[in-house]
């Protein structure tokens, strides 16, 4: 077994006999950044959703701290520290900021232990703290629906990192931000490597850039290759899935 | 602060019902303790519908359960011991079948007028939302579930009295029902736990637990992708809701004195709901109101010209769909929005708030 904290073997997920996945394999270390980036419907979502167990894989494992958790319910991975961000805010429109931060902090989700009209001081801190880093205090009793569309995103992005997942999967994190926001969160992402490994999906290259990070590069399920920004931009084969549909290569 | 003036305002609002055997007939006296106790039924819808966007159209068969539970008690404690219901002699039963027999003892009624409603409705939910069916299929679901059990009741003419149902009660736990003066405390008890149901919803919904229910409403998903089991949140709230339908029926049958199929089916299901609706579906109060106004606007209206209260019952239910989405506790709201439009304000953009 090696260090990885994440390792995703050899995973095939098929939709009516395409493989939305093929034979994807992934690895990832504790606290560090591995950006995803390929062409539309490379599988990037896909492998996302296979990794939360929102897919059930038909061939491979998901490994997560050792223990495959590949057939598991959605909800028992995220508890095992896993916590996903969607491409589109899924925030709670109808909970205030705060309620949406504490529900994504609390370490206990169990039924049965969800009676208490308390927050604990442990949540509580969590919610302080996390606020305070996507600058939303004074957001914290307006309800998430009253939200801007970037604030949302915001909102989202500090929900995941309130879960205190060790992995933290996220996917688009910057879409419909301006450039400076974009900026702020690539520098949140940064510094949230230092505790969380992360993953993050993005087209943005200016954002991917910002990063600083390794970068895999999927095409139609699988992995193509791995590098550095620079390498996989002066890579020719990965120019050529690129470019591929927009021009001349022939193999359509 | 604004949460003292809502406690003061459900105080008073308790004070005057309180006070009714004071200034009401023995006859609307008895209308309002019916109603009241279907308000308690639709404090368990509010928060499955309401807070946690489940729909039953079949919360019917709860609530038969408890009023048909609490009835079998009262049809054998009107007997001398040994003998056996006239519908069962008419139906040629030679023996009292020992699951009647248990409720003999009230006890054991009380117990079950509870539990069986919120076990049935704890179990089916278990059952359904673990496979993740939801939304309409669940509403026709339970829908089919109602018409099931009316059916059934009215098959099994031998052990549940068939269409005509179970009436004819006279005492419980030593006292005369029809006694005024019982019927006053049947009148306060039913009051008591209306109150008491609504304070417990009120602190439900505060909790963590009521959080998540209205995370599951808003988005399932994310409830999911949270750690939150939503099979496990909707099942109890659901159980919840069939505990207090239970307990609903069980009070309203010693009111009206009487339970038959026609009470539980489809179509009681479906007005169950549509009180609620018109109320105001997610806030508790509102559903409160909106079921007295609902049944004592049934009972008015069908006693003058009974042919008109399902198109009155029907154009409510599309006002408040299409008007009044939630409900008659949002009226100033609706004023508001008419205003915006009569005027054509640019402030109709202030006005699209939180939910509009």
């Amino acid at each position: 077994m090696s260090a990885a904290l994440l390792s995703v073997e050899n995973v095939t997920v098929s939709f009516d006999g395409f493989n939305a996945l093929n034979g994807m394999s992934l690895e990832l270390l504790p606290t560090s950044i591995r950006v995803l980036i390929g062409p539309n419907g490379a599988g990037k979502s896909t492998l996302l959703d296979a990794i939360i167990g929102h897919v059930k894989p038909t061939k491979g494992r998901v490994i997560f701290k050792g223990e495959d958790i590949t057939h598991l319910d959605e909800y028992k991975i995220v508890r095992k520290g896993i916590c996903r961000k969607f491409q589109a805010p899924g925030i709670l429109e109808s909970l205030t900021v705060g309620d949406n931060l504490a529900l994504a902090a609390r370490h206990h989700r169990e039924c049965w232990r969800s009676f208490g009209t308390r927050v604990s001081p442990q949540v509580r801190s969590q919610v302080e703290r996390v606020i305070a880093l996507i600058g939303l205090e004074e957001k914290r009793d307006a309800l998430a629906a009253q939200l801007s569309h970037g604030q949302k995103q915001w909102l989202e992005i500090g929900m995941v990192v309130a879960s205190d997942a060790e992995l933290l999967l996220l996917d688009e994190p910057a879409a419909g931000m301006s450039q400076d926001e974009s900026s702020q969160t690539a520098e949140l992402i940064r510094s949230l490597s230092k505790q969380h490994s992360i993953l993050v999906i993005d087209h943005d290259m200016t954002f991917v850039a910002q990063l600083d990070a390794p970068v895999s590069v999927m095409h139609m399920g699988q992995m193509l290759k791995q590098g550095t920004l620079d390498e996989i931009r002066n890579d020719p084969e990965i120019a050529a899935v690129y470019l591929g549909r927009a021009k001349e290569v022939p193999h359509a | 602060m604004n949460k003292w003036i809502t406690i003061a305002i459900d105080a008073a609002l308790l004070l005057v019902f309180a006070l009714a055997p004071y200034y009401l007939s023995s006859y609307h006296l008895s209308l309002l303790g019916r109603f009241l106790a279907m308000a308690i039924l639709s404090l368990g819808i509010s928060i499955t519908w309401g807070r946690t966007g489940i729909l039953s159209l079949g919360q019917g068969v709860f609530w038969g359960l408890g009023a048909y539970i609490l009835a079998m008690h009262l049809k054998l404690a009107a007997l001398t011991p040994g003998d056996m219901p006239d519908f069962m002699m008419w139906s040629g039963l030679e023996q009292l079948p020992a699951w009647w027999n248990v409720f003999r003892n009230p006890f054991v009624a009380l117990g079950g007028v509870i539990v069986l409603p919120t076990v049935t409705a704890g179990a089916i939910a278990w059952l359904v939302f673990n496979r993740r069916v939801s939304g309409v299929y669940f509403a026709l679901l339970t829908q089919a579930l109602a018409l099931v059990f009316s059916t059934l009741l009215i098959s099994e003419q031998a052990y549940t009295g068939g269409f005509n149902g179970l009436t004819d009660f006279n005492t419980i736990l030593g006292n005369e029902i029809i006694e005024p003066s019982f019927q006053r405390a049947i009148y306060w008890i039913t009051l008591a736990v209306l109150a008491l149901a609504f304070v417990l919803c009120s602190w439900l919904l505060d909790t963590g637990f009521g959080k998540v229910l209205v995370a599951i409403r808003d988005g399932e998903s994310r409830a999911r992708f949270l750690g939150y089991s939503p099979a496990a949140y909707k099942t109890l709230a659901f159980a919840l809701a069939g505990s207090l339908a239970g307990v609903s029926g069980a009070l309203y049958i010693l009111h009206a004195g009487v339970i038959s199929p026609a009470m539980v089916g489809v179509v009681p299901s479906i007005e169950m709901v549509i009180a609620v609706a018109v109320g105001g579906r997610s806030s508790l109060m509102g559903v409160v109101l909106g079921t007295l106004l609902v049944n004592f606007g049934k009972d008015t209206i069908s006693s003058a010209i009974p042919e008109l209260w399902q198109f009155v019952v029907g154009a409510l239910f599309i006002l408040v769909v299409t008007a009044l989405p939630k409900g008659l506790v949002s009226v100033s709201g609706l004023m508001l929005r008419l205003k915006s439009i009569v005027f054509k304000s640019s402030a109709h953009q202030a006005l699209e708030g939180p939910n509009a």
